[in-house]
């Protein structure tokens, strides 16, 4: 995985709130046995007409959106399926940090496992990132994970939470997998116990 | 020892390791999986080397994409990327070595209508699978939430999950239904009170009267859309009903391994005083037969009432009511009873059991579909249609005029061929509403079985009250 250093990005809008994972990746697109490739079709029936043209008062079709990189959105993102194409075609469109009232919370935890930072702000400064965010494309806002601090292009510093683990694992770019084998003998030992107390699992 | 909730009983049986900032390695018993969210796990197994490391506690069933009509053996039925990811899902099962139910099999159908069938969910069990509405098997009292693919490979590889202990909430529904209300309308109405994230960062534990009285099917139905609330998964404490349910099926225990289960299980309750971060109580004799008006789940209004204005709500919503409105074709102060129906589903995970098809076909019975709509009933899985039939309900279906289909997930999220065409507006006993949820610009309304068979009779989104 990719490490998640300071990124210095344009912040789209999208104040909806409930924007859900059908809204983020349609289900045909889940057909792939890919994770690559989905960027393209992120958000793709508000993106797109149905003869695949570009609807242009979507935020990420307006030239100053092209390339954000940070998505501000309204309450409740990413509620739905588990799918992980989600943050998959997040990732692959390029935006790396979603800032929100609040996440689903299967989406929050895939975002992690694929370079992507979800925060989580009050409403009050949802709205003051919202403001700066349709500034576009001058105005560039900075996500600092290592000092968990937020800075709007008008120098507005937020202070964030995330979990220590996660921060540490997304930091380095680690992969969850390999951490875990580390502690292959404490899962023998607790299926072996498991097994003895509960022997018709 | 302080009192434990239930989730605390079972969270704490399963923890291999926990560090200090409260991470824990959870252990997983059972991991289900279909062919959606798994081929990217298991190539990422191939890619490293790795093993199934429980293959034994796997089990895969295709759902998603399988056509359910009846000539479905036919390879020219799937698009061919659907094709594409059953024989992944055929080729990893056989590679790996887990437990698989292939379309050809009887037993295939619906990933969580499978599990409960076969014996393979049991109370106090932690089960996953790549799939949100996963919170089903937490009707028998199991710990059951949904995990993205990269938790999916973790989950086969290690047979643990990184996870964090959510906090504990309750919701209980006191006292009787009034008739003609079922567990369907008990969860939409939950999901109505509290809204989408309101189980965000929460285990819900269902409790009281109503929900005690109801069936296994009913429990599965109630916990299927915990994730609709938001919650990571929803529970109902196991009792004697649980117990007849799982005895006999072909995983469960039996003999003496399932006396010494009964015993175990008979310990899985919340203890008196235990603490809950979050209470909800609804009582039973206030829920109505609930429809969806808008895109959300939370969108939800009893029968009798109005298509509501944007300015009913508050903040973000109004805009996204205003959304909903227009994308639904409806006009604020319409009555919900006037609003027409193209097509009915009865099907999936969340509706898609015995009981579920028993209470549409009480409806219909020596009834007509309106003409012109398109109705269809898709049995969760082979031997809920077989049961079906033998009980005569599939007759019943098809003398109505219903299309009898075969298992799958189907209409309820439209990755296969059954899908709604733009525009076109359905009663459905699914579990999502959101916009092209059923198909590209399709309108879908979540009614239980019962509300579905109404709608299929009179053309219109109907309180089935009246017809009783």
């Amino acid at each position: 995985m990719e490490k998640f250093e300071t990124l210095q990005g344009i912040a789209a809008p999208m104040p909806l709130v409930n924007i859900d994972t059908d809204m983020i990746i349609p289900k045909i697109f889940l057909k792939t046995i890919k994770r690559s490739g989905l960027g393209v079709n992120l958000f793709d029936e508000m993106r797109y007409d149905r003869q695949g043209n570009e609807i242009a008062d979507f935020v990420l079709n307006k030239p100053q959106y092209r390339d954000a990189q940070i998505l501000v959105a309204g309450d409740n993102f990413g509620c739905g399926s588990s799918r992980e194409h989600a943050p998959w075609a997040i990732a692959d469109f390029g935006i790396k940090c979603v800032i929100s009232t609040s996440f689903a919370d299967i989406f929050f935890n895939n975002c992690f496992k694929n370079g992507i930072l979800p925060i989580v702000f009050p409403q009050d400064v949802v709205d003051v990132l919202m403001k700066d965010a349709e500034k576009g494309s001058n105005a560039r806002m900075t996500v600092d994970l290592e000092n968990q601090v937020v800075t709007t292009s008008d120098g507005q510093e937020f202070a964030f939470e995330v979990d220590a683990f996660k921060k540490h694992c997304l930091m380095n770019g680690l992969d969850d997998i390999g951490l875990t084998m580390e502690h292959v003998s404490a899962i023998d030992a607790f299926e072996a116990k498991s097994n003895a107390e509960r022997p018709w699992l | 020892m302080s009192p434990k909730t239930l989730y605390d009983k079972i969270w704490d049986a399963h923890v291999v390791q926990q560090s200090e900032d409260g991470t824990c390695l959870l252990y997983i018993d059972r991991h289900l999986v279909h062919e959606v969210t798994s081929p990217q796990a298991f190539e990422g197994l191939r890619m490293a080397g790795r093993k199934v490391r429980a293959p034994e506690k796997t089990i895969a069933v295709p759902d998603h994409n399988v056509p359910t009509t009846l000539d479905r053996a036919d390879p020219a039925t799937m698009t061919e990327d659907s094709r594409i990811q059953v024989a992944a899902l055929d080729k990893n099962a056989k590679e790996f070595g887990i437990n698989y139910y292939p379309v050809s099999d009887v037993r295939q159908g619906i990933v969580h209508i499978v599990g409960p069938e076969q014996g393979w969910t049991l109370p106090g069990m932690t089960v996953v699978c790549g799939d949100s509405h996963t919170a089903t098997h937490g009707a028998f009292g199991a710990l059951a939430h949904g995990i993205g693919t990269s938790e999916v490979e973790h989950v086969l590889a290690t047979q643990t999950l990184i996870q964090k202990k959510s906090k504990n909430m309750k919701v209980e529904i006191t006292g009787k239904l009034m008739p003609g209300v079922t567990a369907k309308d008990i969860t939409l109405a939950v999901i109505g009170a509290t809204g989408t994230a309101g189980g965000t960062g929460y285990v819900i534990e269902y409790c009281g009267e109503a929900i005690r009285d109801l069936s296994m099917e009913g429990r599965m139905t109630v916990c299927n859309m915990a994730i609709e609330g938001g919650a990571r998964a929803g529970l109902i404490a196991p009792d004697q009903k649980t117990f007849d349910y799982v005895k006999g099926r072909p995983h469960a225990p039996k003999g003496a391994d399932y006396d010494a289960a009964v015993e175990y299980w008979k310990t899985l309750f919340t203890d008196e005083g235990a603490h809950f971060d979050k209470v909800v109580t609804l009582k039973g004799e206030e829920i109505e037969p609930v429809v969806t008006w808008g895109t959300s789940p939370e969108d939800v209004l009893p029968i009798s009432a109005v298509v509501p204005s944007p300015e009913d709500f508050k903040g973000g919503k109004v805009e996204a009511a205003k959304r909903a409105i227009e994308y639904m074709g409806l006009t604020s102060g319409q009555k919900l009873t006037d609003i027409k129906i193209d097509t009915v589903f009865i099907g999936s995970c969340t509706n898609g059991r015995i009981e579920d098809l028993r209470a549409a076909a009480e409806i219909l019975k020596g009834k007509k579909v309106k003409d012109g709509m398109r109705a269809m009933v898709v049995p969760g899985s082979g031997l809920v249609r077989a049961q079906a039939e033998e009980e005569g309900i599939a007759q019943i279906f098809i003398d109505a005029g219903f299309e009898w289909r075969m298992a799958g997930c189907s209409m309820c999220l439209a990755m296969n061929p059954d899908q709604l065409a733009e525009g076109e507006r359905c009663a459905s006993t699914s579990n999502r509403n959101f916009e092209g949820r059923q198909g590209y610009k399709g309108r879908t309304h979540l009614v239980s079985p019962a509300m579905a068979a109404a709608a299929a009779i009179t053309g219109k989104l109907t309180d089935v009250r009246e017809m009783m």
